[in-house]
């Protein structure tokens, strides 16, 4: 009972000079992962893994009476397709409007599924913003939606020739968004 | 000066408040998928699919489960559920078939993969280490 350095059997407390800083250094990491993450920007995209996948069946009834209704052998026709997942209650479905019309103007075969929406609102929505779609099913229940891994509205797909889903943008296509959006068009060629 | 306070409240009220009134976003007028609200008739597979529902996240309000949530699309998540269900689908093939859609984001229910298998081992190793250490400390406190 002299002290500790008197006695063998007692555990050195000496800490090693590097392990005094541990704790610091452990408390900055941790402040540098939390900072970190507070900068990122949040990201609240949810992405499809349907891409690469081919399209499952379905078949939609027409959404509007001047457009027919989808299925899936509509969009294995050989020729690549843009599928349009929009609604006239959406209003950045209204804000890409334009950008829709733009792609079909530069030879885009664009059809839309329509979710949950009614015909005459569908309809006004249309003679407000422009047609540009060949065909146009109506997804009552969100269940075609639900199928490609699609979130949201809008989200638009590239569906290659065979009927495989190829590419999918999330949210509204902005202007400088459509050469990307005809080159991945061309690539699912 | 009791006036400037009432002012400078109700600025930080419109402040902090104002972004919640303000509506962000414009919903559909379509009635309710048909099973979005209502239980099955048997109680059974209800608890089955509420069950499952309860595990399933929304996919546009981030922190809710699909049976928290009225969301149209938790709704319309909802009645495919309970018609899968009714069907005699079992819950955890429908689990792997939204899994295959929207990746492990969509389930609550954790999945032990190449990425969260530290997270359940990390526990036991720790518990290991305490274990081993514990033990030296108590056997030296017999010797001596």
């Amino acid at each position: 009972m002299t002290g500790p350095e008197a006695n063998p059997a007692e555990p050195d407390l000496r800490v090693a000079r590097w392990a005094m800083w541990l704790p610091l250094g452990l408390f900055l990491s941790f402040v540098l992962l939390v900072v970190g993450g507070l900068l990122r920007p949040a990201d609240h995209d949810v992405p499809s893994r349907m891409i690469g996948q081919p399209l499952p069946q379905f078949a939609l009834r027409a959404a509007v009476p001047d457009r027919p209704g989808l299925a899936r052998a509509d969009l294995a026709t050989g020729k690549p397709h843009l599928l349009n997942i929009f609604a006239s209650w959406c209003i950045p479905c209204a804000v890409e409007s334009p950008q829709i019309d733009a792609l079909a103007g530069q030879g885009a075969e664009i059809d839309g599924i329509a979710i949950r929406d009614h015909s005459d609102d569908l309809a006004a929505y249309l003679a407000r913003n422009g047609n540009p779609y060949s065909r146009i099913g109506a997804d009552d229940v969100s269940a075609v939606q639900l199928a490609i891994g699609s979130s949201g509205v809008p989200e638009t797909f590239v569906i290659d020739g065979k009927g495989v889903i190829r590419y999918q943008h999330i949210g509204d296509i902005r202007a400088e968004e459509i050469p990307a959006i005809l080159a991945k068009l061309r690539e699912a060629s | 000066m009791a006036r400037r306070f009432i002012l400078l409240f109700a600025a930080l009220l419109a402040v902090l408040v104002g972004p919640v009134w303000a509506p962000a976003w414009a919903d559909d007028t379509m009635p309710p998928a048909p099973y979005a609200y209502r239980q099955l008739d048997d109680p059974a597979l209800e608890a089955k699919a509420e069950a499952l529902m309860e595990t399933l996240r929304c996919l546009v309000c981030q922190s809710q489960s699909i049976a928290d949530s009225d969301a149209p699309i938790a709704g319309d998540m909802r009645n495919q559920v309970r018609l899968r269900i009714a069907h005699g689908e079992d819950p955890e093939a429908i689990r792997g078939w939204l899994v295959q859609r929207y990746g492990d984001y969509v389930t609550y229910a954790p999945r032990i993969t190449t990425l969260t298998w530290p997270l359940f081992a990390a526990p036991l190793l720790l518990l290991g280490l305490a274990a081993l250490l514990l033990r030296k400390r108590f056997s030296r406190v017999g010797q001596s």
